[in-house]
């Protein structure tokens, strides 16, 4: 069983929790602080099993974490992961973030928890492995993006536009006000 | 309402997104905290809005701070609102939020229940995933209750993505309902077969979960997972199945036998790392169960495992060296010596910079010390603790050098003076924690080891007179590392004639403050400053020395005062004993009388170690009711109080359990109310002599006796009689010896405190070679007379004292009381299982019993015909709440239910419900026959399957060979059937249809003839075949044939035709065939069109026969009736497909709708494979013992049929897979009737 994912970044900020236990709000931060002293003092070329962590385990459980770039992904397992399979878990958990973001960087991560959330609800479920094969992940997540836009379609137009004139960033917001009628406007790309 | 858009477009411009807030909270770092506030204020307001994009939106955001730390309970009724949602975004927004804070006490969930099954049973195969994920998050014991029959039933969707979540589920829902587990495991354990690799993972993945906790109640499934780790290609799946058997291999020592082989080949032939570690976990674990079984010959596993995991660890990969050697731990058990050919690379690890690696190959040290190293490993580890940044592993060090020096009773250890040095070495790390472990240590060491006591109480007396170093520092620190302490005032009391400077280890410890000592502490400093006195009295008294007799009772009645108003209520008891004692000794010294005799015999006597469970292995004496009062009444007074209290305290010295002395009437002595110490002393100071046993327990009579008669015993416990070591140290000591004041020898230190292990090392490097040399041979010896008892060691020392020097070690486990029980039974059981996971161990094999099973509430069951079987079995629904079915609940008999049910409904389901009728019987006796097995030894076919190991592939073989010799006979006569197949796709390559097919058939593979009716006179047969022009017309050929001994005439058939069928007509509209006659033994074939409206359905028309026999000149008219039944199976073509395609063909959406059946059959399953290849038209993709998959295409459009065939003793499961779900269930259903013919 998987207790925890915790995806924070080089200074500790959470950009993704998900505990498959309860803990209160309070405990959740404490566990990402104390976790975050445990992994950052670490050099990169060690390895990725980690035990410890009074908060969050036991004898049982070993965090098992990859470090890319500005992010850790952290899971907390017991014994009946396997630490390997974790391990490519997590590679294929980022790759699916890689694919679905193109080119993923913190920032997807940082304004897109949601669908982060969503992705992972393709891997795991309920801390068990649901699907390793990447295909039928992304297969299944382009499915429901299809939902998506087709429940959006022309409703959520002005939403997007908003959110788009917003990003823009330009004084005359108010004056652009019509926008959201144009249909053309719905196959804007959200560019923010 | 153009308007109304627009207003609300407008509210929606000025509402934030998620990405607004997000942005918002970068752009306010300053001030983070009170934009959120204002930010939660806004978020409240949109709550409040009717929309629910709105709404969605709030909830979104709230999802994100929640992970910023922020409660966000206060909105789980706004959570459920969204969670409503009829749009699939909104519905996923709420149902995140819900995961990321519902839990088992928001309350707001019960509200949820409809909501929920109504989102699993959708017909959006998303909205039902998210649902089941979420569920996964939140489920409580009520949603787990409610909703247990509805993820049951989801275990027959046709689509594997909502079967795999559902499997899921159902671990969450047998954790918090473990009521479901009994009723819903054939289902779960059916999955494990399920056509989807992704759904057979899931379930292999719920039940390791189940079988990791109670791994006993799994073992039958043994089998199952053995032929899918032997077949599967699945890595995660393998992973899961290998770690499963590592968790059943100690309960079955034979299933361990049968594991090595395949991991062995799977060890070599894999080339995925994690397999391969698994895999040799498995084999470390068979070879742990083995070897503790019958020793088998196992060396070539275990090579192959040390070998294998030499190159982990001797990987660059950190990883995979981390893993090497955690598993190198296991194996290090059972087979040290194999392990020992990589100390060198562990030991380098030792020195590796990741503290994971180093802690790990810590463990390992255990295998690589040896008596000639371990002083070189300990010095390393030495210094790592001295460099050790982390409390963590600077800690670990510790116990670890501790645990490997004192392993085995000292196994490795020959140089005693060098461990006591280290451990003093030790007690200057600081802030560690375990200060007990070395004071622990110390008091065993010197207990054990008689020639090692000058040394170390000459280290004790050093850090007792500087204690105050010691205790600086920090309150934590304090505590921890002046526990050791204890054990050197403990030492320096008990062994006092080894004292050089017995005043000045006094006055030390008189000067001890109660205030910076902890009370347990200073208690054991009071009792052992009496012995110090007690000592150094008598040896004043000897030499008629009263200035120092005067001083010395001055000394004490000065300092002793003081302790006395130790907070410790067992230190202020001891001071105030001691106090009372010291009153009556001046006394008599003040009239020049000598006493010093007496008082030492109350700390008379010799201490040994005993066993840490020696106390509860006292057996209860006969006669002896603990549970009865012993006095007549009970007496409230404050002594009961203080003894409780007392109690209570001394129940933290675990320490001094070890030294507990047992048995023995002095220690008793001691224990009893120090108030009357002194005039006991004074009674029974004859008593203090060497015991025998058989004095032993005339003194526990005799003792009885008195406790029987003191009034004060009867206030503790009931027990009270039964713990003569509750003051354990309190020690008894001879004062035979010599005071060795005089002995001075030179002191190694120079500073104030304690001795180095260097400086030891120093002094001692020239004298250690010879010293080592002689110890070993020492051990050796020692080891061979190791007794149990006492007696048996001193013997052997006796046996031995030519050597004086060298250290005599007491290495029994420790004193056992009399006739203690030697069983180890009360450790068991304790494997740390949670409340949570006990509920779930249950016998699955037992048969159900009737008011065993899932209820579930009617509302949203599925009604569709095809969905309605698989809903029986254990599953049955909850009737409905109204009154007269109230009543049959109350019967308790779900046959009656059941029956009472379907009165209203339709035919075809009461056929469908005998069937699952039969089923469960069947299912019930198969458990019968599990439990009466079990009963009688093991579990049912185990045995066998344990035992079979070869056969199988012995049978394996002799049917590869059978198969060969066939393919040769054929290669020469080729198959013209292949050929002749209608489809033109079967191609005489295809193996398995050349293997599997026995020789062509005169008239085709599906023309053979099957018997419609008969009686005595006519026989009729008929086959089917496809009219080649019209692919919804078949062709029956019925054969009449005269049996009897008369002419037959006027032979007619009718049919009654159905919507579904009709006779096709031949031009004349006749709906009936004639032949005009058949002589006896004669026989005629009539052609016969039916054409079908619907190629997905069985048929099953009924008939009749009319004819008349010419018997001589009467003419009699018969009749006979038949049922001619036209299988779906007719209307599908041979069609071969490569496994590969066949595998994606499964996966895809093409076939995602099935059906199963099971029956049971004793027909072997080549045959009944073949069956199917001939009269099905299946062709076989792959087949392996006991299972086949088959494939076929229909022959309108050519769509695919798949099937699965697996065979179980002598059951038979069919799985099939079609797009079409009516055809799939009619085709499932005839295949289940063609295997299940004798």
């Amino acid at each position: 069983m998987i207790k925890a994912i915790l995806v924070f970044n080089n200074h500790g900020k959470p950009r993704l929790l998900k505990f498959y236990q309860h803990y209160s709000e309070e405990q959740q931060q404490q566990i990402v602080r104390e976790t975050f002293q445990l992994v950052s003092k670490r050099d990169d070329n060690v390895c990725n099993f980690l035990e410890g962590g009074t908060l969050i385990g036991g004898n049982d459980y070993r965090l098992i974490y990859r470090h890319y770039a500005t992010l850790y992904f952290i899971f907390c397992v017991d014994s009946s992961e396997s630490e390997l399979g974790i391990l490519d878990l997590i590679q294929v958990f980022v790759e699916t973030l890689d694919r679905c973001f193109e080119n993923v960087c913190e920032l997807d991560l940082i304004f897109h928890v949601d669908k982060v959330h969503h992705i992972l609800g393709e891997l795991v479920m309920g801390g068990m492995v649901l699907e390793t094969n990447m295909s039928e992940i992304l297969l299944r997540i382009q499915e429901q993006e299809k939902l998506e836009k087709q429940e959006a379609g022309i409703s959520a137009a002005p939403a997007r536009a908003v959110s788009a004139v917003k990003s823009m960033n330009l004084p005359q917001q108010i004056k652009d006000l019509k926008l959201p009628d144009l249909p053309g406007l719905s196959n804007l790309k959200n560019a923010f | 309402m153009a308007l109304k858009n627009i207003r609300s477009n407008l509210d929606r411009l000025f509402d934030k997104s998620l990405t607004d807030l997000i942005r918002g909270i970068r752009n306010n770092k300053d001030n983070e905290a009170r934009y959120i506030a204002s930010c939660i204020e806004e978020i409240k307001m949109e709550l409040k809005q009717d929309s629910t994009f709105i709404k969605a939106n709030a909830i979104e955001k709230l999802a994100y701070l929640q992970m910023l730390g922020y409660d966000i309970s206060w909105a789980s009724f706004n959570i459920i609102e969204v969670m409503v949602s009829t749009k699939y975004t909104e519905k996923r927004i709420g149902y995140l939020a819900a995961a990321q804070s519902f839990h088992d006490s928001t309350e707001v969930l019960m509200l949820t229940t409809n909501l929920i099954r109504k989102d699993i049973n959708s017909a959006n195969m998303y909205d039902c995933g998210v649902a089941l994920g979420g569920l996964a998050c939140f489920v409580t014991p009520d949603l787990a209750r409610d909703l247990a029959s509805d993820i049951v039933n989801l275990l027959t969707s046709s689509r594997p993505y909502i079967r795999k979540r559902a499997v899921l589920l159902l671990y969450k829902i047998f954790l918090k309902y473990p009521d479901a587990l009994r009723p819903t495991f054939p289902r779960l354990k059916e999955k494990l077969e399920d056509a989807d690799p992704g759904v057979q993972s899931a379930a292999v993945n719920v039940i390791c979960e189940l079988a990791r906790k109670n791994p006993k109640n799994y073992l039958t499934l043994a089998p199952v997972f053995f032929k899918l780790m032997t077949t599967s290609s699945n890595n995660w799946m393998l992973i899961k199945i290998i770690k499963l058997f590592g968790a059943l291999v100690p309960l079955e020592p034979r299933l361990g036998k049968k594991l090595l082989e395949p991991l062995t080949n799977l060890i070599n032939s894999t080339s995925a790392m994690s397999l391969l570690y698994e895999c040799i976990n498995t084999v470390i674990a068979v070879l742990i169960s083995t070897s503790a079984g019958t020793p088998g010959d196992h060396t070539t596993s275990i090579q192959l495992c040390v070998q294998k995991l030499g190159l982990l660890i001797e990987d660059a990969d950190q990883n995979l060296k981390y893993l090497g050697l955690l598993a190198m731990g296991k194996i290090l058990q059972t087979h040290p010596k194999a392990v020992q050919a990589h100390k060198d690379i562990v030991l380098r690890c030792l020195d590796d910079r990741d503290e994971s690696i180093r802690i790990r190959s810590l463990d390992l040290l255990y295998g690589m010390v040896s008596k000639k190293n371990i002083m070189e490993i300990v010095k390393k580890l030495m210094e790592h603790v001295e460099h050790a940044e982390g409390s963590h592993y600077r800690d670990e060090l510790l116990s670890r050098i501790i645990s490997i020096c004192s392993y085995n009773n000292y196994q490795y250890i020959t140089n005693f003076e060098w461990y006591i040095s280290v451990l003093v070495e030790l007690t200057k790390v600081e802030g560690t924690k375990h200060g007990a472990k070395i004071a622990e240590q110390i008091q065993d060491v010197t207990v054990r080891v008689e020639s090692i006591r000058h040394f170390s109480v000459s280290q004790m007396a050093l850090l007792v007179e500087n204690a105050n170093l010691l205790l600086s520092g920090s309150a934590q620190q304090r505590s921890n590392i002046s526990e050791v302490l204890l054990a050197a005032a403990w030492i320096c009391g008990e062994y006092s004639e080894n004292v050089r400077d017995k005043p000045s280890v006094l006055e030390a410890m008189l000067k001890a403050k109660p205030s910076l000592m902890p009370g347990h502490i200073l208690s054991v400093y009071v009792q052992n400053i009496g012995k110090l006195y007690a000592a150094l009295i008598s040896k004043a008294e000897e030499e008629e020395d009263w200035d120092a007799v005067d001083s010395l009772d001055n000394l004490m009645m000065s300092k002793l005062p003081e302790l006395e108003l130790a907070e410790h209520l067992e230190a202020q008891e001891r001071a105030c004993t001691l106090m009372a004692m010291l009153k009556v000794i001046e006394m008599y010294h003040s009239r020049k009388e000598k006493v010093a005799e007496e008082v030492a015999r109350l700390y008379e006597g010799e201490l040994n170690p005993v066993a840490t469970k020696a106390q509860r292995k006292v057996p209860v004496p006969d006669g002896l009711d603990l549970d009865s009062w012993i006095g007549d009444e009970w007496e409230e007074s404050a002594s009961e109080s203080s003894e409780d209290e007392t109690e209570k305290t001394f129940g933290q010295m675990k320490v001094r359990s070890e030294f507990a002395n047992f048995g023995g009437p002095p220690k008793y002595d001691s224990e009893e109310e120090p108030e009357k110490g002194y005039q006991k002393m004074k009674t029974k100071k004859k008593e203090h002599d060497e015991i025998t046993s058989a004095e032993l327990e005339k003194r526990r009579q005799q003792r009885e006796r008195e406790i029987q008669s003191n009034p004060y015993y009867v206030k503790g416990t009931a027990a009270a009689p039964k713990r003569p070591n509750e003051f354990p140290v309190a020690p008894k000591r001879e004062e035979n010896g010599e005071s060795s004041q005089n002995l001075s020898i030179q002191s190694p230190l120079e500073i104030p405190g304690v001795v180095g292990l260097s400086r030891y090392m120093e002094q001692q490097d020239s004298t250690l070679t010879w010293k080592n040399a002689k110890k070993e041979k020492k051990k050796e010896k020692t080891k061979k007379g190791k007794g149990k008892k006492k007696r048996a060691a001193e013997e052997s020392s006796s046996d031995e004292d030519e050597v004086a020097i060298v250290h005599q070690v007491n290495r029994n486990d420790g004193e056992m009381p009399e006739n203690a029980k030697s069983t180890d039974d009360e450790d068991e059981k304790t494997n740390g299982l949670t409340d949570e996971f006990k509920a779930l161990d249950v016998n699955l094999d037992e048969p159900l019993r009737p008011d065993e099973i899932v209820r579930g509430p009617q509302a949203y069951v599925r009604q569709s015909a095809n969905a309605r079987p698989f809903m029986q079995g254990p599953l049955q629904p909850r009737p409905p709440t109204t009154g007269p079915q109230k009543v049959i609940t109350q019967e308790q008999t779900t046959k009656k239910k059941v029956a009472k049910k379907k009165k209203n409904d339709v035919e075809t389901v009461e056929s469908a419900e005998k069937k699952m009728k039969k089923k469960k019987k069947a299912k019930a006796q198969l458990s019968n026959g599990a439990t009466s097995a079990a009963t009688s030894g093991n579990v049912f076919d185990m045995d066998n399957w344990l035992d079979e190991e070869n056969v199988v592939e012995e049978a394996a073989d002799a049917l590869k060979g059978e198969k060969k010799s066939k393919k040769k006979k054929k290669l020469g006569v080729p198959s013209r059937e292949a050929y002749e197949e209608p489809s033109g796709v079967c191609t005489p390559s295809n193996p398995f249809q050349e293997g599997d097919t026995p020789g062509p058939s005169p008239i085709g593979s599906h023309s053979h003839l099957s018997s419609l009716a008969s009686n005595g006179d006519l026989k009729a047969d008929y086959s089917i075949s496809v009219c080649p022009d019209d692919p919804s017309t078949c062709l029956v050929k019925i054969s009449l044939s005269n049996e009897g001994t008369n002419e037959m005439k006027g032979i007619e058939i009718n049919l009654c035709e159905t919507l579904n069928a009709r006779m096709a007509k031949d031009g004349d509209g006749d709906s009936s065939l004639k032949v005009s006659s058949i002589s006896p033994n004669d026989s005629t074939i009539l052609p016969l069109r039916v054409t079908v409206a619907s190629t997905a359905l069985s048929q099953k028309i009924r008939g009749s026969l009319t004819y008349f026999v010419q018997d001589g000149d009467n003419s009699n008219s018969e009749k006979l009736d038949f049922k001619l039944s036209i299988p779906a199976t007719t209307f599908l073509l041979s069609a071969t497909i490569g496994k590969e395609s066949y595998g994606v063909l499964l996966s895809s959406d093409e076939i995602d709708l099935s059906a199963s059946a099971t029956c049971s059959s004793p027909v072997p399953f080549k045959q009944i494979v073949q069956r199917i290849t001939q009269k099905a038209r299946f062709t076989v993709v792959e087949e392996v013992p006991g299972a086949a998959s088959l494939y076929a295409t229909t022959n309108i459009d050519n769509r695919p049929v798949a099937v699965l065939v697996k065979k179980t003793g002598d059951s038979i499961q069919i799985n099939g897979k079609s797009g079409d779900q009516q055809m799939i269930s009619s085709i499932v259903d005839d295949l289940r009737e063609l295997c299940s013919k004798k």
